[in-house]
């Protein structure tokens, strides 16, 4: 953070500014003159929680996919299916069971058994092929998808919210305070809290595996040099399918999450691929904490762009994407 | 990379130097096939109906000429974008947005001639930014950029209602009308579809031999020397995005006379794959591949509801088929269906005459 400030003064002084803007305008009550510039303040911040649980799913999302990126150099393209996938068989299980927590184990199990499939009877055998595997996967979410559509058909599911969760909570932050004197706190709805600090505690979890323990050494190591690594003995192809595993079935538990808090129907898939591919490319590939960055970025972007752009939303994320290709081609957070 | 490996034309030591250059720079006049296949192009709307000739063979060569850009860059460039289909999706739009539709609102009533190069010119430029944005990373980041760029598209369409008129899109677009000509009737469009085809066709081989065309190769295959020899791949790239955007301008024009119509669905995520579907299974390494590919696919799209049917089978799984067919191919054939018929006439030619019967 220091040697960030240190080496970009300007860039540092921009993002302190934001944030505190950000902030402010998220813990004041709101002078008339800006509620008539912008409207209410409930809808500012209904739009940034929003925002920031949809960055939260779409962390999910990403972070196996930069994982497997980050060590296979495969740009896994049927990473949308996988995330469907997942939320299918979550909705299967939970109107089986009726239990909302099985399904997210389910799907975690089943998408990660089909990634450790995928690995190792489809990329293993073309390793080293980047673009013949980019191909493959293109080729796989072709499949995948007529597949699910014709299991499934072109229904939307909703997976259903557990009723210890259904309902809004208060939070601490004003709205407005009416003329009687009596403050208004926000209302939002729990559900979507309790996913996004779940996800945000799968990514501290995931980064904490990634730096404190042995096997995040060794998947640390092969992000940056693969063959040295398997030339110092370590099984590099146990590891492959180990991380693949574990990203196919982030983006399993990522579709049951999808699928609860909005729905699931042919075509998510091509939403949520895109998503992740823009938060990757935006906040850096193979990068943990860049995918967080980027999530949250873009689900903002999003949230805040259909509140107050409507008709331009999308652009609002695409231009995110363009600005930093232009100034940062890497990735925000990426090291290299 | 091995889909990306070049074919270099190994001319034939016998032949004198000017003679060996031209049939180098036109490879296709010494081959008789090609002669035939011309010529069967040439008087099909005697041989086909009207539904083969608009449904079948117009649409291929439509096709053909967007995955062929898509092969320019995929082949020559070592690039494979993605937004092909988007740039000749946007040209489309915008012939519908300049020129007469049925949405009289939005469409500015723009005489056909006038329309359709501010399109061209539009999409190119489209093309070219979108390729300046992609060759600021490199392989396999090429295809992720492009693919958020189409995909950025395709949602854009579907939101933006002042100009792309929502999801419903631009409906009953005008086609041109001149000289006593309908363009738009089933032979004449078969004509100016094949036109600009072969002219497209022709134009990549011949750019390909041409020194921007063999500079392009020389970045492909090791950018950092040719940086070194004073080469700016960076500029090279672009240019290459957007000679190949104009190419699929023109495709993207033509599929909106065709289809008289354009909604976000035409330029959706599945349908920028499919065009990479098309030029992968024809074959990137040579511009013919890209039309045998669109055919392939054309066929397979047209016939596949029916096969299927008539062999018990649920007729709606045609993308499965497709996509089963590309996984096959990828696995398989370095080189689509060319490389699959190269290495089996080789077999076949190794077989009869072990150590001779090779050409060039």
């Amino acid at each position: 953070m220091a040697r960030f400030i240190e080496r970009h003064p300007a860039w540092a002084l921009i993002v302190i500014i934001a944030v505190a803007v950000l902030l402010w305008l998220v813990f004041a009550i709101w002078p008339p003159g800006l509620e008539a510039a912008i409207g209410r303040k409930r809808v500012f911040l209904n739009a940034v929680l929003n925002g920031i649980t949809l960055g939260g799913l779409y962390f999910l999302v990403a972070s196996g996919f930069t994982l497997i990126f980050g060590l296979m150099r495969n740009v896994n393209l049927a990473h949308g299916s996988l995330y469907l996938f997942g939320g299918y068989i979550g909705y299967a299980v939970s109107t089986w069971t009726g239990s909302w927590i099985l399904s997210f184990i389910v799907a975690f199990i089943a998408v990660a058994l089909v990634g450790v499939i995928l690995q190792l009877a489809v990329f293993r055998r073309m390793e080293g092929q980047d673009l013949r595997q980019t191909m493959v996967t293109i080729g796989l979410s072709i499949v995948f998808a007529d597949l699910m559509l014709w299991v499934f058909g072109g229904d939307f599911y909703q997976v259903q919210t557990p009723a210890w969760l259904i309902g809004p909570v208060q939070l601490p932050l004003l709205t407005a305070i009416k003329s009687s004197g009596e403050p208004v706190y926000l209302q939002y709805p729990l559900v979507r809290l309790v996913i996004f600090l779940a996800s945000v505690v799968i990514g501290i979890a995931m980064w904490l595996a990634l730096n404190r323990t042995r096997i995040g050494m060794i998947v640390r190591a092969g992000v940056d040099d693969r063959d040295i690594l398997a030339a110092t003995g370590v099984r590099i192809q146990f590891v492959f399918v180990l991380v693949f595993a574990l990203g196919a079935g982030l983006a399993g538990i990522a579709g049951v999450v999808g699928g609860t808090f909005q729905s699931l129907s042919p075509g998510e898939d091509t939403r949520f691929l895109l998503a992740s591919l823009v938060v990757v490319i935006v906040g850096g590939m193979g990068s943990i904490p860049g995918a967080a960055l980027g999530a949250v970025i873009i689900g903002l972007a999003e949230q805040l762009g259909s509140v107050y752009i409507p008709t331009y939303a999308i652009v609002v994320t695409f231009l995110i994407m363009v600005l930093v290709l232009a100034v940062r081609p890497q990735g925000l957070l990426a090291r290299r | 990379m091995s889909l990306l490996q070049s074919t270099q034309f190994r001319p034939d030591p016998s032949a004198n130097a000017t003679r060996r250059a031209w049939i180098g720079a036109w490879p296709e006049f010494q081959n008789p096939a090609a002669w035939l296949v011309a010529l069967i192009l040439v008087i099909m709307p005697l041989i086909a109906n009207g539904f083969f000739l608009i449904e079948i063979f117009a649409t291929t060569l439509i096709l053909g000429i967007i995955a062929l850009s898509l092969m320019f860059l995929a082949g020559y460039g070592g690039m494979v974008s993605l937004m092909q289909l988007t740039i000749a999706g946007f040209a489309g739009y915008m012939v519908a947005v300049f020129g007469m539709s049925g949405n009289a609102n939005i469409s500015l009533g723009w005489p056909w001639w006038l329309a359709t190069p501010m399109a061209l010119a539009l999409a190119t430029l489209f093309g070219t930014l979108g390729g300046a944005l992609a060759v600021r990373t490199e392989g396999i980041y090429t295809i992720m950029i492009t693919l958020a760029i189409g995909a950025a598209f395709y949602y854009f369409t579907n939101q933006n209602w002042t100009i792309f008129n929502g999801h419903t899109g631009i409906n009953t677009v005008a086609t041109p009308h001149f000289w006593g000509v309908d363009w738009r009737s089933d032979i004449a469009f078969y004509y100016v579809t094949l036109g600009v085809a072969a002219i497209c066709y022709f134009a990549v081989q011949y750019v390909s031999r041409a020194p921007f065309g063999l500079a392009l190769q020389g970045v492909r295959d090791n950018s950092r020397r040719m940086a070194a020899l004073g080469f700016n791949p960076n500029a090279h790239r672009i240019a290459a995005y957007a000679f190949a955007a104009f190419i699929a301008a023109l495709g993207g024009v033509l599929q909106v006379w065709n289809y008289r119509q354009i909604s976000p669905g035409s330029v959706s995520v599945g349908a920028c794959i499919d065009v990479l579907i098309i030029a992968v299974v024809g074959g990137i390494t040579r511009p013919i591949g890209p039309f045998i590919g669109a055919l392939i696919f054309v066929l397979l799209r047209t016939f596949a509801l029916d096969v299927l049917i008539k062999f018990g089978l649920d007729g709606n799984r045609f993308r499965l088929l497709i996509g089963l067919g590309f996984l096959a191919i990828v696995f398989w054939s370095s080189d689509g269906v060319i490389g699959l018929w190269e290495r089996w006439r080789r077999n076949a030619s190794a077989t009869q005459s072990p150590g001779g019967g090779r050409h060039g």
